[in-house]
Protein backbone atom coordinates (compact mmCIF):
# COMPACT_ATOMS: atom_id res chain seq x y z
CA UNK A 1 0.00 0.00 0.00
CA UNK A 2 1.24 3.55 -0.36
CA UNK A 3 0.43 6.10 2.30
CA UNK A 4 1.04 10.06 1.32
CA UNK A 5 1.59 12.52 4.24
CA UNK A 6 1.51 16.24 3.64
CA UNK A 7 3.66 18.26 6.34
CA UNK A 8 4.51 22.13 6.52
CA UNK A 9 7.27 23.75 7.96
CA UNK A 10 5.99 26.00 10.17
CA UNK A 11 6.99 29.44 10.87
CA UNK A 12 7.20 30.44 14.77
CA UNK A 13 7.02 34.20 15.80
CA UNK A 14 9.32 35.23 18.25
CA UNK A 15 8.40 37.55 21.09
CA UNK A 16 9.21 40.71 18.69
CA UNK A 17 7.42 41.61 15.30
CA UNK A 18 8.09 43.60 12.34
CA UNK A 19 6.26 43.68 8.68
CA UNK A 20 7.74 43.78 5.49
CA UNK A 21 8.14 47.23 4.26
CA UNK A 22 5.08 46.59 2.00
CA UNK A 23 3.10 45.40 5.31
CA UNK A 24 1.77 42.29 3.86
CA UNK A 25 4.08 39.88 5.35
CA UNK A 26 5.56 39.45 8.91
CA UNK A 27 9.83 39.79 8.55
CA UNK A 28 11.20 36.39 8.18
CA UNK A 29 13.88 37.73 10.30
CA UNK A 30 11.25 37.45 13.10
CA UNK A 31 10.42 34.25 12.94
CA UNK A 32 11.83 30.94 13.39
CA UNK A 33 11.05 27.47 11.67
CA UNK A 34 10.11 23.65 12.49
CA UNK A 35 7.91 20.64 11.64
CA UNK A 36 4.19 21.39 12.03
CA UNK A 37 3.05 19.12 14.85
CA UNK A 38 -0.18 17.94 13.50
CA UNK A 39 2.34 16.78 10.88
CA UNK A 40 4.61 14.71 13.08
CA UNK A 41 1.54 12.71 14.46
CA UNK A 42 0.49 12.23 10.92
CA UNK A 43 3.90 11.05 9.72
CA UNK A 44 3.97 8.73 13.12
CA UNK A 45 0.53 6.85 12.27
CA UNK A 46 1.15 6.61 8.59
CA UNK A 47 4.71 4.53 9.76
CA UNK A 48 2.53 2.51 12.15
CA UNK A 49 -0.09 1.81 9.58
CA UNK A 50 2.65 0.71 7.01
CA UNK A 51 4.65 -1.86 10.20
CA UNK A 52 0.49 -2.79 10.59
CA UNK A 53 0.09 -4.32 7.57
CA UNK A 54 3.28 -5.37 7.06
CA UNK A 55 4.43 -3.93 3.93
CA UNK A 56 3.88 -0.60 1.58
CA UNK A 57 5.96 2.51 1.44
CA UNK A 58 5.03 6.14 3.47
CA UNK A 59 5.70 9.23 1.34
CA UNK A 60 6.10 12.72 2.78
CA UNK A 61 5.17 15.73 0.27
CA UNK A 62 5.87 19.08 1.13
CA UNK A 63 4.33 22.37 -0.90
CA UNK A 64 7.23 25.04 -0.64
CA UNK A 65 10.42 26.27 -1.09
CA UNK A 66 14.06 24.41 -0.77
CA UNK A 67 13.87 25.68 3.01
CA UNK A 68 11.44 22.98 3.82
CA UNK A 69 13.80 20.31 2.57
CA UNK A 70 15.20 19.92 6.35
CA UNK A 71 11.44 19.32 7.56
CA UNK A 72 11.27 16.39 4.80
CA UNK A 73 14.06 14.80 6.21
CA UNK A 74 13.33 15.55 9.67
CA UNK A 75 9.99 12.83 8.04
CA UNK A 76 12.88 10.36 6.31
CA UNK A 77 14.36 10.12 9.79
CA UNK A 78 11.80 9.34 11.75
CA UNK A 79 10.85 6.44 8.86
CA UNK A 80 8.97 7.94 5.94
CA UNK A 81 10.61 5.77 3.19
CA UNK A 82 10.57 8.69 0.45
CA UNK A 83 10.21 12.86 0.13
CA UNK A 84 9.20 15.09 -2.59
CA UNK A 85 8.64 18.71 -2.58
CA UNK A 86 6.47 20.14 -5.26
CA UNK A 87 6.81 24.38 -6.19
CA UNK A 88 5.11 26.57 -7.93
CA UNK A 89 5.60 30.37 -8.04
CA UNK A 90 2.01 31.16 -6.82
CA UNK A 91 3.42 29.21 -3.38
CA UNK A 92 5.33 32.76 -3.02
CA UNK A 93 2.28 33.58 -1.41
CA UNK A 94 0.44 30.62 -0.42
CA UNK A 95 -3.29 30.10 0.77
CA UNK A 96 -4.89 26.67 1.62
CA UNK A 97 -6.40 26.24 -2.42
CA UNK A 98 -2.67 27.33 -3.79
CA UNK A 99 -1.24 24.88 -1.43
CA UNK A 100 -3.67 22.09 -2.08
CA UNK A 101 -3.79 22.51 -5.99
CA UNK A 102 0.17 21.81 -5.99
CA UNK A 103 0.00 19.11 -3.62
CA UNK A 104 -3.06 17.71 -5.62
CA UNK A 105 -0.96 17.68 -8.88
CA UNK A 106 1.92 15.59 -7.20
CA UNK A 107 -0.17 13.18 -5.24
CA UNK A 108 -2.99 12.01 -8.23
CA UNK A 109 -0.06 9.66 -10.40
CA UNK A 110 1.02 8.24 -7.11
CA UNK A 111 -2.78 6.71 -6.38
CA UNK A 112 -2.07 6.78 -2.98
CA UNK A 113 -4.32 4.28 -0.90
CA UNK A 114 -4.36 6.68 2.07
CA UNK A 115 -3.73 10.96 2.20
CA UNK A 116 -2.76 11.82 5.59
CA UNK A 117 -2.82 15.65 6.70
CA UNK A 118 -2.69 17.44 10.00
CA UNK A 119 -6.04 18.82 11.47
CA UNK A 120 -3.90 22.57 10.76
CA UNK A 121 -0.76 24.12 10.72
CA UNK A 122 0.16 26.07 14.37
CA UNK A 123 1.18 29.09 12.12
CA UNK A 124 -1.99 29.50 10.18
CA UNK A 125 -4.36 27.35 11.86
CA UNK A 126 -6.59 27.20 8.79
CA UNK A 127 -7.56 23.74 9.23
CA UNK A 128 -8.02 23.71 5.31
CA UNK A 129 -5.43 21.74 3.14
CA UNK A 130 -6.66 18.48 3.35
CA UNK A 131 -10.27 18.82 2.79
CA UNK A 132 -8.79 20.91 0.22
CA UNK A 133 -7.12 18.40 -1.15
CA UNK A 134 -9.76 15.95 -0.75
CA UNK A 135 -11.72 18.22 -3.26
CA UNK A 136 -8.97 18.71 -5.96
CA UNK A 137 -8.47 14.55 -5.39
CA UNK A 138 -12.16 14.08 -5.68
CA UNK A 139 -11.85 12.27 -2.69
CA UNK A 140 -13.64 11.39 0.60
CA UNK A 141 -12.50 13.46 3.72
CA UNK A 142 -12.84 12.67 7.22
CA UNK A 143 -11.64 15.48 9.48
CA UNK A 144 -9.97 15.74 12.79
CA UNK A 145 -9.43 11.97 13.24
CA UNK A 146 -8.03 10.70 16.51
CA UNK A 147 -7.90 6.98 15.71
CA UNK A 148 -7.72 4.98 12.02
CA UNK A 149 -8.20 1.16 11.54
CA UNK A 150 -6.94 0.08 8.59
CA UNK A 151 -8.36 -3.11 6.86
CA UNK A 152 -5.92 -4.02 4.05
CA UNK A 153 -8.27 -6.79 2.90
CA UNK A 154 -11.61 -4.68 2.54
CA UNK A 155 -9.26 -1.53 1.80
CA UNK A 156 -12.00 0.35 3.90
CA UNK A 157 -10.78 2.57 7.76
CA UNK A 158 -12.74 2.90 10.12
CA UNK A 159 -11.99 5.80 12.07
CA UNK A 160 -12.57 8.33 15.25
CA UNK A 161 -13.64 11.75 14.22
CA UNK A 162 -13.26 13.96 17.39
CA UNK A 163 -16.22 16.31 17.93
CA UNK A 164 -16.80 19.50 19.72
CA UNK A 165 -16.70 18.63 23.53
CA UNK A 166 -14.81 15.18 22.72
CA UNK A 167 -17.61 13.58 21.81
CA UNK A 168 -16.53 10.62 18.83
CA UNK A 169 -18.03 9.70 16.21
CA UNK A 170 -17.13 6.03 14.34
CA UNK A 171 -17.67 6.46 10.46
CA UNK A 172 -16.23 4.05 7.79
CA UNK A 173 -14.42 5.27 4.93
CA UNK A 174 -13.72 3.63 1.77
CA UNK A 175 -10.15 4.37 0.23
CA UNK A 176 -8.28 6.05 -1.00
CA UNK A 177 -9.39 8.71 1.14
CA UNK A 178 -8.08 11.50 3.33
CA UNK A 179 -7.65 11.80 6.85
CA UNK A 180 -7.04 14.93 8.69
CA UNK A 181 -4.80 13.93 11.88
CA UNK A 182 -5.44 15.62 15.01
CA UNK A 183 -2.74 15.53 17.91
CA UNK A 184 -3.08 12.82 20.47
CA UNK A 185 -3.59 10.02 18.15
CA UNK A 186 -0.19 8.95 18.90
CA UNK A 187 3.00 10.18 20.52
CA UNK A 188 5.21 10.53 17.90
CA UNK A 189 8.24 8.46 17.87
CA UNK A 190 11.57 10.47 19.37
CA UNK A 191 13.86 10.71 16.41
CA UNK A 192 17.63 10.40 17.33
CA UNK A 193 20.63 12.62 16.61
CA UNK A 194 22.00 10.60 14.40
CA UNK A 195 18.89 8.98 12.22
CA UNK A 196 18.80 12.89 11.21
CA UNK A 197 22.32 13.24 10.65
CA UNK A 198 21.87 10.10 8.18
CA UNK A 199 18.66 11.74 6.44
CA UNK A 200 21.07 14.50 5.74
CA UNK A 201 22.48 12.48 3.11
CA UNK A 202 18.71 11.70 1.24
CA UNK A 203 17.18 12.71 -1.46
CA UNK A 204 14.06 15.20 -1.92
CA UNK A 205 12.21 14.58 -5.68
CA UNK A 206 11.43 18.24 -6.52
CA UNK A 207 8.77 18.29 -8.95
CA UNK A 208 6.56 21.65 -10.29
CA UNK A 209 3.17 21.96 -10.56
CA UNK A 210 0.97 23.76 -13.05
CA UNK A 211 -0.58 26.55 -11.33
CA UNK A 212 -4.11 26.68 -9.89
CA UNK A 213 -4.97 30.42 -11.65
CA UNK A 214 -7.18 31.30 -8.65
CA UNK A 215 -6.44 32.77 -4.90
CA UNK A 216 -8.18 31.54 -1.86
CA UNK A 217 -7.78 35.69 -1.16
CA UNK A 218 -5.38 37.85 -1.22
CA UNK A 219 -3.85 39.92 1.51
CA UNK A 220 -4.73 43.77 2.13
CA UNK A 221 -2.85 44.25 5.27
CA UNK A 222 -1.56 42.85 8.77
CA UNK A 223 -1.79 44.60 12.14
CA UNK A 224 -1.20 43.88 15.84
CA UNK A 225 -4.75 43.03 17.66
CA UNK A 226 -5.81 45.42 19.46
CA UNK A 227 -5.43 43.45 23.24
CA UNK A 228 -7.25 43.67 26.88
CA UNK A 229 -4.29 43.23 28.39
CA UNK A 230 -4.34 42.15 32.31
CA UNK A 231 -3.55 43.67 34.98
CA UNK A 232 -0.18 42.53 35.61
CA UNK A 233 1.51 41.37 39.22
CA UNK A 234 4.79 42.41 39.78
CA UNK A 235 7.38 41.04 42.07
CA UNK A 236 9.28 38.11 43.32
CA UNK A 237 6.98 34.81 43.62
CA UNK A 238 5.86 35.22 47.10
CA UNK A 239 5.02 38.39 46.71
CA UNK A 240 2.75 37.32 43.42
CA UNK A 241 1.48 34.42 45.53
CA UNK A 242 0.39 36.71 48.31
CA UNK A 243 -1.27 38.61 45.86
CA UNK A 244 -3.12 36.06 43.53
CA UNK A 245 -3.92 35.04 47.49
CA UNK A 246 -5.84 37.74 48.12
CA UNK A 247 -7.56 38.24 44.79
CA UNK A 248 -8.99 34.07 45.24
CA UNK A 249 -9.55 35.00 49.72
CA UNK A 250 -11.86 38.24 48.05
CA UNK A 251 -13.61 35.83 45.47
CA UNK A 252 -17.52 33.97 46.87
CA UNK A 253 -15.28 30.91 45.53
CA UNK A 254 -12.93 30.70 47.57
CA UNK B 1 -24.83 37.14 -7.38
CA UNK B 2 -25.98 38.48 -4.33
CA UNK B 3 -27.10 37.73 -1.17
CA UNK B 4 -25.68 35.36 1.54
CA UNK B 5 -26.18 31.86 2.22
CA UNK B 6 -25.87 29.94 5.46
CA UNK B 7 -25.51 26.37 5.94
CA UNK B 8 -27.11 25.48 9.48
CA UNK B 9 -25.10 22.85 11.41
CA UNK B 10 -27.22 20.44 13.58
CA UNK B 11 -26.27 17.19 15.73
CA UNK B 12 -28.63 14.64 16.92
CA UNK B 13 -31.31 16.56 16.16
CA UNK B 14 -30.69 19.83 17.50
CA UNK B 15 -29.71 22.89 15.66
CA UNK B 16 -25.64 24.00 16.81
CA UNK B 17 -25.32 27.34 18.36
CA UNK B 18 -22.59 28.16 16.17
CA UNK B 19 -25.66 28.76 13.18
CA UNK B 20 -27.53 31.64 15.23
CA UNK B 21 -23.81 33.54 14.98
CA UNK B 22 -23.84 33.00 11.40
CA UNK B 23 -27.00 34.52 11.52
CA UNK B 24 -25.68 37.67 13.49
CA UNK B 25 -22.99 37.85 10.78
CA UNK B 26 -24.87 37.62 7.82
CA UNK B 27 -27.06 40.34 9.25
CA UNK B 28 -24.15 42.55 9.39
CA UNK B 29 -23.51 41.75 5.33
CA UNK B 30 -26.90 42.11 4.55
CA UNK B 31 -27.10 45.37 6.20
CA UNK B 32 -24.31 46.16 4.31
CA UNK B 33 -26.05 45.74 1.00
CA UNK B 34 -24.77 41.76 0.07
CA UNK B 35 -28.74 40.99 -0.29
CA UNK B 36 -31.12 38.47 1.13
CA UNK B 37 -30.57 36.38 3.96
CA UNK B 38 -31.34 32.68 3.17
CA UNK B 39 -30.64 29.42 6.05
CA UNK B 40 -29.87 26.20 4.19
CA UNK B 41 -30.72 23.31 6.31
CA UNK B 42 -29.79 19.53 5.06
CA UNK B 43 -31.56 16.75 6.31
CA UNK B 44 -34.87 14.35 6.57
CA UNK B 45 -37.34 16.69 8.69
CA UNK B 46 -35.89 19.85 9.86
CA UNK B 47 -39.03 20.73 10.84
CA UNK B 48 -38.64 20.69 14.74
CA UNK B 49 -35.45 23.25 14.01
CA UNK B 50 -37.38 25.32 12.13
CA UNK B 51 -38.40 27.51 14.84
CA UNK B 52 -34.95 28.07 15.83
CA UNK B 53 -34.13 29.78 13.07
CA UNK B 54 -36.99 31.46 11.65
CA UNK B 55 -35.04 34.59 13.00
CA UNK B 56 -35.28 38.59 12.39
CA UNK B 57 -33.58 39.37 9.11
CA UNK B 58 -33.55 35.47 8.02
CA UNK B 59 -35.65 36.21 4.41
CA UNK B 60 -35.65 32.14 3.22
CA UNK B 61 -35.01 29.23 4.93
CA UNK B 62 -33.90 26.51 2.58
CA UNK B 63 -35.16 22.96 3.32
CA UNK B 64 -32.65 20.01 1.25
CA UNK B 65 -34.71 17.07 1.93
CA UNK B 66 -31.64 14.07 2.23
CA UNK B 67 -32.96 10.74 3.66
CA UNK B 68 -30.06 10.93 6.35
CA UNK B 69 -29.90 12.34 9.37
CA UNK B 70 -26.25 12.04 10.72
CA UNK B 71 -23.84 14.18 9.37
CA UNK B 72 -22.01 13.10 6.46
CA UNK B 73 -19.62 15.39 4.59
CA UNK B 74 -20.32 13.48 1.38
CA UNK B 75 -23.98 14.69 1.63
CA UNK B 76 -22.94 18.42 1.66
CA UNK B 77 -20.09 18.08 -0.85
CA UNK B 78 -23.15 16.61 -3.24
CA UNK B 79 -25.68 19.17 -2.39
CA UNK B 80 -24.13 22.07 -1.82
CA UNK B 81 -23.05 22.68 -5.57
CA UNK B 82 -26.78 22.44 -6.75
CA UNK B 83 -27.63 24.91 -4.28
CA UNK B 84 -24.97 27.91 -4.92
CA UNK B 85 -26.02 27.07 -8.76
CA UNK B 86 -29.77 27.73 -8.46
CA UNK B 87 -29.41 30.74 -5.91
CA UNK B 88 -26.31 32.12 -6.92
CA UNK B 89 -25.34 33.77 -3.25
CA UNK B 90 -22.26 36.46 -3.08
CA UNK B 91 -21.12 34.63 0.23
CA UNK B 92 -21.48 31.46 1.70
CA UNK B 93 -21.18 31.19 5.70
CA UNK B 94 -20.10 28.12 7.63
CA UNK B 95 -18.81 27.60 11.37
CA UNK B 96 -15.31 26.75 11.58
CA UNK B 97 -16.40 23.33 13.10
CA UNK B 98 -15.00 19.83 12.63
CA UNK B 99 -17.83 19.72 10.78
CA UNK B 100 -18.05 22.11 8.32
CA UNK B 101 -13.92 21.08 7.65
CA UNK B 102 -15.22 17.71 6.31
CA UNK B 103 -17.07 19.86 3.63
CA UNK B 104 -16.44 23.59 3.28
CA UNK B 105 -12.72 23.58 1.73
CA UNK B 106 -13.58 20.50 0.01
CA UNK B 107 -16.50 22.43 -1.94
CA UNK B 108 -13.94 25.72 -2.14
CA UNK B 109 -11.27 23.88 -4.28
CA UNK B 110 -13.73 22.24 -6.38
CA UNK B 111 -15.87 24.93 -6.87
CA UNK B 112 -12.90 27.65 -7.04
CA UNK B 113 -14.40 29.68 -4.53
CA UNK B 114 -12.74 32.42 -2.97
CA UNK B 115 -12.26 31.35 1.15
CA UNK B 116 -11.05 32.02 4.30
CA UNK B 117 -11.21 30.01 7.96
CA UNK B 118 -11.33 30.64 11.04
CA UNK B 119 -12.96 34.40 10.27
CA UNK B 120 -13.39 36.80 13.30
CA UNK B 121 -14.26 39.88 11.28
CA UNK B 122 -16.21 40.12 8.19
CA UNK B 123 -17.87 43.38 5.97
CA UNK B 124 -18.80 44.16 2.91
CA UNK B 125 -18.71 47.54 0.87
CA UNK B 126 -20.12 47.99 -1.97
CA UNK B 127 -20.43 44.81 -3.54
CA UNK B 128 -16.45 44.29 -1.90
CA UNK B 129 -15.99 41.51 1.16
CA UNK B 130 -13.41 41.58 3.56
CA UNK B 131 -12.27 39.68 6.33
CA UNK B 132 -10.28 39.24 9.38
CA UNK B 133 -8.36 36.41 11.14
CA UNK B 134 -5.62 35.43 12.90
CA UNK B 135 -2.08 33.96 12.44
CA UNK B 136 0.96 32.94 14.16
CA UNK B 137 -1.74 31.68 17.50
CA UNK B 138 -3.26 35.15 16.88
CA UNK B 139 -0.46 37.35 17.75
CA UNK B 140 -1.45 38.96 14.13
CA UNK B 141 -4.04 39.97 12.90
CA UNK B 142 -4.64 39.57 8.69
CA UNK B 143 -6.95 41.52 6.51
CA UNK B 144 -8.39 39.64 3.31
CA UNK B 145 -9.84 40.59 0.20
CA UNK B 146 -11.33 38.64 -2.86
CA UNK B 147 -11.45 38.67 -6.56
CA UNK B 148 -14.64 39.08 -8.02
CA UNK B 149 -16.62 36.57 -10.20
CA UNK B 150 -17.15 33.68 -7.41
CA UNK B 151 -18.59 33.28 -4.32
CA UNK B 152 -17.05 33.67 -1.38
CA UNK B 153 -16.94 30.83 1.30
CA UNK B 154 -15.97 32.54 4.88
CA UNK B 155 -15.78 29.64 7.97
CA UNK B 156 -16.83 32.09 10.61
CA UNK B 157 -14.78 31.38 14.38
CA UNK B 158 -17.45 29.76 16.52
CA UNK B 159 -17.95 32.61 19.41
CA UNK B 160 -16.66 35.67 17.41
CA UNK B 161 -20.68 36.79 17.18
CA UNK B 162 -23.27 37.00 19.89
CA UNK B 163 -25.90 34.47 18.74
CA UNK B 164 -28.92 36.57 16.61
CA UNK B 165 -32.54 36.34 18.47
CA UNK B 166 -35.35 38.07 17.76
CA UNK B 167 -38.22 35.98 15.78
CA UNK B 168 -39.18 36.75 12.26
CA UNK B 169 -41.19 35.19 9.50
CA UNK B 170 -39.30 34.11 6.72
CA UNK B 171 -40.67 31.92 3.74
CA UNK B 172 -39.57 27.90 4.14
CA UNK B 173 -38.78 26.56 0.63
CA UNK B 174 -37.50 23.00 0.04
CA UNK B 175 -35.09 22.51 -2.90
CA UNK B 176 -34.25 19.33 -4.26
CA UNK B 177 -30.35 18.57 -4.48
CA UNK B 178 -30.34 15.43 -6.31
CA UNK B 179 -27.99 13.66 -3.71
CA UNK B 180 -27.28 10.12 -4.47
CA UNK B 181 -27.07 8.33 -1.27
CA UNK B 182 -25.29 5.26 -3.45
CA UNK B 183 -22.71 7.62 -3.98
CA UNK B 184 -21.66 8.60 -0.53
CA UNK B 185 -18.38 6.69 0.44
CA UNK B 186 -18.31 7.41 4.60
CA UNK B 187 -20.81 5.53 6.70
CA UNK B 188 -21.62 6.89 10.15
CA UNK B 189 -21.20 4.00 12.42
CA UNK B 190 -21.98 5.74 16.38
CA UNK B 191 -20.91 8.30 18.67
CA UNK B 192 -18.88 7.83 21.59
CA UNK B 193 -19.74 9.36 24.78
CA UNK B 194 -15.96 10.84 26.46
CA UNK B 195 -15.69 9.13 29.64
CA UNK B 196 -16.35 11.66 32.66
CA UNK B 197 -14.76 9.62 35.43
CA UNK B 198 -16.63 11.75 37.77
CA UNK B 199 -15.30 14.40 37.30
CA UNK B 200 -17.73 17.47 36.72
CA UNK B 201 -15.59 21.07 35.74
CA UNK B 202 -18.78 22.40 34.89
CA UNK B 203 -20.04 22.90 38.23
CA UNK B 204 -16.95 23.68 40.09
CA UNK B 205 -16.66 27.64 40.96
CA UNK B 206 -12.53 27.46 41.31
CA UNK B 207 -10.49 25.67 38.60
CA UNK B 208 -6.89 25.44 38.47
CA UNK B 209 -5.63 25.20 35.33
CA UNK B 210 -2.34 23.47 33.60
CA UNK B 211 -0.93 23.48 30.68
CA UNK B 212 2.75 22.32 28.30
CA UNK B 213 4.72 25.06 31.13
CA UNK B 214 4.71 21.94 34.08
CA UNK B 215 7.13 20.66 31.58
CA UNK B 216 6.82 16.89 32.65
CA UNK B 217 4.35 14.00 33.95
CA UNK B 218 6.53 13.91 37.27
CA UNK B 219 5.48 17.54 37.98
CA UNK B 220 1.63 16.72 37.61
CA UNK B 221 1.49 15.47 41.27
CA UNK B 222 2.86 19.44 42.25
CA UNK B 223 -0.19 21.01 41.17
CA UNK B 224 -2.18 18.08 41.66
CA UNK B 225 -1.45 18.64 45.11
CA UNK B 226 -1.77 22.38 45.27
CA UNK B 227 -5.11 22.64 43.71
CA UNK B 228 -6.59 20.43 46.44
CA UNK B 229 -5.00 22.90 49.19
CA UNK B 230 -6.43 26.09 47.21
CA UNK B 231 -10.24 24.06 47.31
CA UNK B 232 -9.95 24.18 43.66
CA UNK B 233 -10.63 21.49 40.93
CA UNK B 234 -7.47 20.62 38.63
CA UNK B 235 -8.55 20.83 34.54
CA UNK B 236 -5.65 21.15 32.41
CA UNK B 237 -5.02 22.45 28.49
CA UNK B 238 -5.22 20.08 25.68
CA UNK B 239 -1.62 19.44 25.29
CA UNK B 240 -1.54 17.28 28.56
CA UNK B 241 -3.98 15.06 27.68
CA UNK B 242 -2.54 14.34 24.38
CA UNK B 243 0.71 13.09 26.60
CA UNK B 244 -1.16 11.33 28.72
CA UNK B 245 -0.82 12.97 31.86
CA UNK B 246 -4.27 13.56 32.53
CA UNK B 247 -7.54 12.07 31.31
CA UNK B 248 -9.80 13.79 28.96
CA UNK B 249 -12.31 14.97 31.14
CA UNK B 250 -9.93 17.54 32.72
CA UNK B 251 -9.44 19.12 30.04
CA UNK B 252 -11.21 22.28 29.12
CA UNK B 253 -11.36 23.70 25.63
CA UNK B 254 -13.19 23.03 22.73
CA UNK B 255 -12.55 19.72 22.09
CA UNK B 256 -12.96 19.33 26.17
CA UNK B 257 -15.13 20.95 28.57
CA UNK B 258 -16.84 24.75 28.35
CA UNK B 259 -16.39 25.87 31.74
CA UNK B 260 -17.28 29.43 33.66
CA UNK B 261 -15.68 29.36 37.20
CA UNK B 262 -15.99 32.10 39.38
CA UNK B 263 -12.14 31.71 39.14
CA UNK B 264 -10.11 30.60 36.86
CA UNK B 265 -6.53 30.68 37.65
CA UNK B 266 -4.60 29.34 34.71
CA UNK B 267 -0.62 28.12 35.30
CA UNK B 268 1.78 27.67 32.43
CA UNK B 269 -1.15 27.69 29.73
CA UNK B 270 0.00 29.84 26.42
CA UNK B 271 -3.65 30.45 25.60
CA UNK B 272 -4.10 28.89 22.19
CA UNK B 273 -7.86 29.45 20.71
CA UNK B 274 -8.78 25.91 21.81
CA UNK B 275 -8.37 26.42 25.19
CA UNK B 276 -9.32 29.87 25.02
CA UNK B 277 -12.54 28.94 23.62
CA UNK B 278 -13.40 26.61 26.71
CA UNK B 279 -12.53 29.27 29.69
CA UNK B 280 -13.05 33.07 28.30
CA UNK B 281 -16.65 33.68 29.94
CA UNK B 282 -14.98 33.05 33.70
CA UNK B 283 -15.61 35.44 36.08
CA UNK B 284 -12.14 36.07 36.99
CA UNK B 285 -9.47 34.74 35.07
CA UNK B 286 -5.67 34.58 37.09
CA UNK B 287 -2.80 32.99 34.40
CA UNK B 288 1.35 32.62 35.15
CA UNK B 289 3.41 32.04 32.54
CA UNK B 290 6.86 32.41 31.87
CA UNK B 291 6.34 34.08 28.23
CA UNK B 292 5.49 37.93 28.64
CA UNK B 293 3.63 37.35 25.26
CA UNK B 294 1.27 34.69 26.03
CA UNK B 295 -2.22 34.94 24.31
CA UNK B 296 -3.19 33.74 27.77
CA UNK B 297 -2.83 37.36 29.15
CA UNK B 298 -5.11 38.97 26.65
CA UNK B 299 -8.03 37.19 28.30
CA UNK B 300 -6.98 37.15 31.56
CA UNK B 301 -8.25 40.11 34.28
CA UNK B 302 -4.78 39.87 36.39
CA UNK B 303 -1.32 37.92 34.93
CA UNK B 304 2.15 37.61 36.15
CA UNK B 305 5.52 36.42 34.61
CA UNK B 306 7.38 34.57 36.84
CA UNK B 307 8.48 30.63 37.46
CA UNK B 308 5.82 28.20 38.34
CA UNK B 309 7.96 25.94 40.20
CA UNK B 310 8.82 28.97 42.66
CA UNK B 311 4.75 30.29 42.36
CA UNK B 312 3.65 26.67 43.22
CA UNK B 313 5.64 26.33 45.94
CA UNK B 314 5.13 30.18 47.47
CA UNK B 315 1.64 29.29 47.00
CA UNK B 316 1.50 25.77 49.55
CA UNK B 317 3.64 27.90 51.63
CA UNK B 318 1.14 30.59 51.96
CA UNK B 319 -2.12 28.27 52.54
Amino acid sequence: MRIIICVKRVAVLSDDVAFTDDGLAVDPDYLDFTLNEWDACAVDEAIRIRDAVGEGEVVVVTAGDPDADGELRRCLAMGADRAVRVWTEALRQPDPLTVAHALAEVIRPEEPDLVLCGVQSSDALQGATGAALAGFLDLPVVAVVTMIAYDATTRTATVHRELEGGMIDVVETTTPAVLTIQTGINRPRYVTFRAIQEAQGRDVAVQVAEPFGRRAYGIRGMSMPTRRRAEMIGGNPTEIAARILQIVRGSSAA
Amino acid sequence: MSGVLIVAEHRQGALREVTLELIAAAKELKNAGVGPLAVAMLGSDVSAMLGVVALDGVDEIIHVPVAMDEFNGEVYRQALPALIRQRRPLVLLTGFTVDAMSYAPALAASLGLGFASDVTGCSAQKGWLTATRGLYAGKVQVQLDFGDGAPVLLMLRPGAWSPAGGFGSPVVTRLEAGVDLSQVRIKHREYITPQTEGIDLGTSDFILAIGRGVGEKDNVPVFERLADRLGATLACSRPLVDSGWLPHARQVGQSGATVKPELYLALGISGAVEHLAGMKASGTIIAVNSDPEAAIFNVAHYGAVTDLFALAEALEQLT
